[in-house]
């Protein structure tokens, strides 16, 4: 299963990448980042199998995909 | 671990100074990952336009040139003749490509210029805070047309791909849209066939990109990336609208 | 070799000489000997000549290829030249080396197509937006205008700064002897700063944007201190009969010809007329009028304006002699008669009476 790591700092919290998400493994986290705004995070029992459709749609460069 | 997908090197590791769910970060990383696929970092030289992409040249680590608004195609001219061998793409958004550069990039696909122009289409100025552009749809309200765009006053949108496509040196038009990944996947193919277009020589080439513009267009990215496929798409319909193959 | 060229003609094989392979222009009377001769030259030397859509797209052209690292040229005349202050602007705030040649036409507005010198402001002043300068240089002759085009090109080089060749339809038009005796230039060194594709080095951007607080002003002082460095080394000016003189004419271009057909008919006057010729009417030949003003009665600048070269010689001369003017607008031309008329009218009364009737019998 792959591993999604999300550059916090990087994401503005737009929320695309979270639809996209197949198996919905994507949230608005409680948390601020630097720039003040709620980015996105990785559900803690959350499913990935790297499709990678977050990674495209993300206009940040937010999110790296590993396996 | 092993990745998978990552930030491509030729897309320089920093946030952006885009709005959230602005379609500029999207399309400079596909430019980002053509320019790694094909290895021509070193050969590439990026027009930036005027418009909220003016610093475009802050995000690609290639030689970048900067243009005055509109200009990009008479500026790109200048340097593809230095550098006939070199990629030369420019990068304009709508008032920079339709308003006051409607003549520039008129004149370059007339003489057939063998460089990839990426225009984003994102229906209104969003640098200067929301003014009417030349593709904003009738109907839309923006800050210079507050009731909706209103033809007898303010004209109708313009199919930029559609009239290029009538000057004989254009080679290859086509329209995307990045609402969804699927049309990104589909956006990034345009682009690199553009640059296949310069390659090989075989004169003017256009991509036009549908982009979302929520704060301008009073929405949320999500809601932004439907109203382009409902609402935009109805008025600039996606497609090839001109090839050489 | 001597060739019988105008001064269009002459401009553009100086620029073929001094190694400009990329010329981009927009007809336009009376320059358009310059750009009909480029589009058959340029493809014999291997350049690029293309006939742009405007003069907007042509300078923005030059910008690119400057950027590129290219030797670039446009010509235009007033109206276009208008056209061309934006790109020009930039092309200063980018650093970039380029070639403008302005053959000046009556305006404002359409005006018409004969000589005329109402564009100094608009090229010593800098026509466009911002603090920069153009090196601005003034032939008055045919083997002037191929010598100061050719020179054009290092001097752009040299600072990275645009230099703009101030002539007019008279110089433009008429065709005279000219001989190109500068190094016929091929094959240059390239620019360290230019865009070549970022091979084996970081990538470079050419631009003249500065929105972090702060920097364009410590750009902005750079500039300047250029400026400073291109007044200090790149007046030029010529002196007739100078020494002593009494009236001393402050004229460029087509009016300093008319004005050394003064100074040649000068002999017949108990008063000595002289003449400063700029040459580089930026920067302006300021210290040498300064100090010929305080040994001249008056200066007398003859302009084919209302008066624009006038300010800056006042300028220079800040108070020590009279600085009278004459001139002629709209496409007039200032004959010798009218300058020495104007002259006997500015020298005091009683160096003048005797004078005026002893010339009058002459033709």
């Amino acid at each position: 299963m792959a591993v999604i790591k999300i550059k916090e700092n990087y994401c503005k919290g737009c929320l695309l990448c979270i639809p996209v998400c197949h198996h919905s493994s994507l949230v608005v986290s409680e948390n601020l980042n630097d720039q003040g705004l709620h980015p996105v995070r990785f559900k803690e029992d959350g499913k990935c199998d790297g499709c990678k459709k977050c990674a495209v749609m993300c206009p940040d460069v937010a999110i790296e995909i590993y396996n | 671990m092993q990745a998978i997908c990552e930030k491509p090197e030729s897309f320089i590791d920093t946030p952006t100074h885009f709005c959230p769910g602005c379609g500029h970060g999207i399309v400079l990383r596909l430019i980002a990952e053509i320019i790694d696929a094909w290895g021509i970092r070193d050969k590439t030289i990026g027009l930036a336009p005027v418009g909220c992409s003016v610093l475009a040249y802050n995000y690609l680590d290639i030689d970048m040139c900067e243009a005055a608004h509109g200009r990009p195609p008479a500026v790109a001219t200048g340097i593809k003749r230095v550098h006939p061998d070199h990629f030369v793409f420019a990068y304009q958004g709508d008032g920079d490509l339709a308003a006051i550069g409607m003549a520039e990039i008129i004149h370059a696909a007339n003489r057939g210029e063998h460089i990839t122009f990426i225009f984003v289409n994102n229906a209104i100025y969003g640098m200067t805070n929301g003014q009417m552009a030349p593709t904003t749809l009738v109907g839309q309200k923006s800050a210079t047309t507050l009731s909706g765009r209103n033809p007898s006053n303010d004209g109708y949108p313009i199919r930029v791909c559609e009239l290029l496509s009538v000057l004989e040196g254009s080679s290859y038009i086509e329209r995307v849209s990045i609402s969804s990944p699927e049309n990104i996947r589909k956006t990034k193919k345009a682009i690199e066939k553009g640059f296949k277009t310069q390659k090989e020589k075989r004169g003017f080439s256009l991509i036009e990109i549908l982009s979302p513009c929520p704060i301008y267009w009073r929405m949320d990215a999500i809601e932004s990336m439907k109203y382009i496929d409902e609402k935009m798409t109805r008025t600039f319909p996606l497609g090839i609208i001109k090839d050489w193959e | 070799m001597k060739q019988l060229l105008t001064g269009n003609e002459a401009a553009a094989e100086a620029a073929i000489y001094a190694g400009c392979r990329y010329y981009y222009g927009y007809p336009i009377t009376p320059q358009n000997e310059l750009i009909n001769y480029m589009s058959v030259r340029m493809p014999q030397v291997k350049g690029t000549f293309i006939q742009a859509e405007s003069e907007i797209a042509a300078i923005n052209m030059v910008y690119g290829s400057a950027a590129a690292g290219g030797r670039t040229m446009t010509s235009s005349s007033s109206p276009g030249i208008s056209l061309k202050q934006e790109g020009i602007s930039y092309l200063a705030g980018s650093e970039l080396p380029c070639v403008i040649v302005n053959i000046q036409r009556g305006g404002p507005g359409l005006g018409d197509i004969s000589a005329s010198q109402a564009d100094y402001f608009q090229s010593v002043k800098g026509g466009g937006h911002g603090d920069y300068r153009v090196i601005v240089l003034a032939p008055s002759s045919v083997q002037e205008m191929a010598d100061l085009v050719y020179d054009a090109f290092d001097l752009a080089d040299k600072y990275r700064n645009p230099v703009l060749i101030l002539g007019d339809a008279q110089i433009g038009q008429l065709m005279e002897p000219v001989e190109f005796k500068k190094e016929f230039r091929e094959n240059l060194p390239q620019k360290e700063w230019a865009l070549t594709g970022a091979k084996n080095r970081n990538r470079k951007i050419i631009k003249s944007f500065y929105p972090v607080k702060g920097e364009l002003e410590v750009f902005n002082a750079k500039l300047q201190n250029k400026y400073k460095e291109i007044e200090k080394n790149e007046v030029r000016y010529e002196a007739v009969n100078i020494h002593k003189a009494d009236v001393i004419l402050v004229a460029y271009g087509t009016s300093a010809r008319i004005c050394k057909e003064v100074v040649r008919k000068s002999h017949q006057f108990k008063f000595r007329i002289g003449l400063i010729r700029p040459i580089s009417l930026w920067p302006f030949p300021s210290e040498f009028i300064r100090e010929m003003s305080e040994r001249a009665r008056c200066m007398l600048t003859v302009e084919m304006s209302a008066g624009q070269m006038l300010e800056d010689v006042r300028l220079a001369v800040e108070g020590r002699c009279p600085v009278h003017f004459y001139g002629r607008t709209g496409g007039g031309v200032p004959t010798s008669l009218e300058i020495i008329k104007k002259i006997v009218e500015i020298m005091p009364k009683n160096r003048a009476a005797k004078t005026l009737l002893q010339f009058a019998e002459v033709k």
